[in-house]
């Protein structure tokens, strides 16, 4: 009777054993995946919600020869009704010292969904771009642009 | 700092429904508080934090910049002309100064 019980703790602790190990190797894939500051900027944006990814043109050089003075551009599909239009759209970097870069408000009189502006980009990296409408819904895109020489100043 | 001059560009006449595309640019130098001078001290953050663009007295573009733009701020965006009028265009200075320009346009 004894032995039947030792028996049985040992399984449910190899169960456990098990589960750690599975726990742990999969653990750093998602604390590596969240480690970025424009997602979880994004996160604190979207207030959780998150964001769906969405056939958004963004346009960045692939490669920034000089990253003091990159362009950016986007446009986006909207109606841009009073009813259905796109209210803000948030440009986010993941490595520079901040993740903010710029935060554009629309009106249904533009337009079109769409502006163009120049940012600096430390080193090689992913930019986010999000936009939210007037539904509170949220989309994004990215792009991962190649620096030669940061723009920073660091 | 009032030498700082904006440039806009708005076309002059336009018909009405066509979307026009407006051009500023700002001489600023953007100070992201993180450079540093030849003297190896750090230039303190200077920015131009916020770009809007009112038509007839109606906000209808508005941006909020961070020290990720660049040195002398360019920005485009697209408006759709209806009816003739003036553009006011504002950019507000971390010190609080403003640089503002107006514009018309004839839609006919």
């Amino acid at each position: 009777m004894k032995l039947k019980k030792l028996k049985k703790i040992s399984r449910r602790n190899a169960m456990m054993l098990i589960a750690g190990f599975t726990g742990t190797a999969i653990l750093p894939s998602i604390s590596f995946a969240q480690s970025s500051q424009a997602l979880d900027r994004i996160n604190e944006i979207t207030k959780g919600l998150g964001a769906t990814e969405s056939d958004i043109w963004l346009d960045l050089p692939e490669i920034a020869e000089n990253g003091n003075q990159v362009q950016v551009s986007f446009d986006i599909d909207s109606h841009l009704t009073e009813s259905d239009h796109i209210k803000t759209v948030y440009i986010l970097s993941d490595g520079n010292p901040s993740p903010n870069v710029a935060k554009f408000s629309f009106t249904p009189e533009m337009g079109s969904c769409s502006a163009t502006t120049r940012m600096r980009l430390s080193k090689t990296q992913n930019v986010y771009l999000l936009a939210e409408n007037n539904n509170g819904q949220f989309l994004m895109t990215n792009a991962k642009v190649k620096v030669t020489i940061g723009g920073c100043g660091g | 700092m009032s030498s700082i001059k904006p440039r806009v560009k708005v076309p002059k006449e336009v018909s009405v429904d066509e979307i026009v595309e407006i051009k500023t640019l700002i001489r600023h130098p953007m100070h992201s508080g993180r450079m540093k001078d030849a003297d190896g001290q750090t230039i303190p953050r200077q920015i131009i934090n916020s770009f809007s663009a009112k038509f007839n007295g109606k906000e209808v573009f508005q941006m909020d910049l961070e020290p990720s733009i660049s040195t002398n701020p360019y920005i485009v965006f697209q408006y759709k002309a209806k009816e003739s009028g003036k553009f006011d265009f504002e950019w507000i200075d971390d010190n609080g100064e403003i640089y503002s320009i107006s514009k018309e346009m004839v839609v006919s």
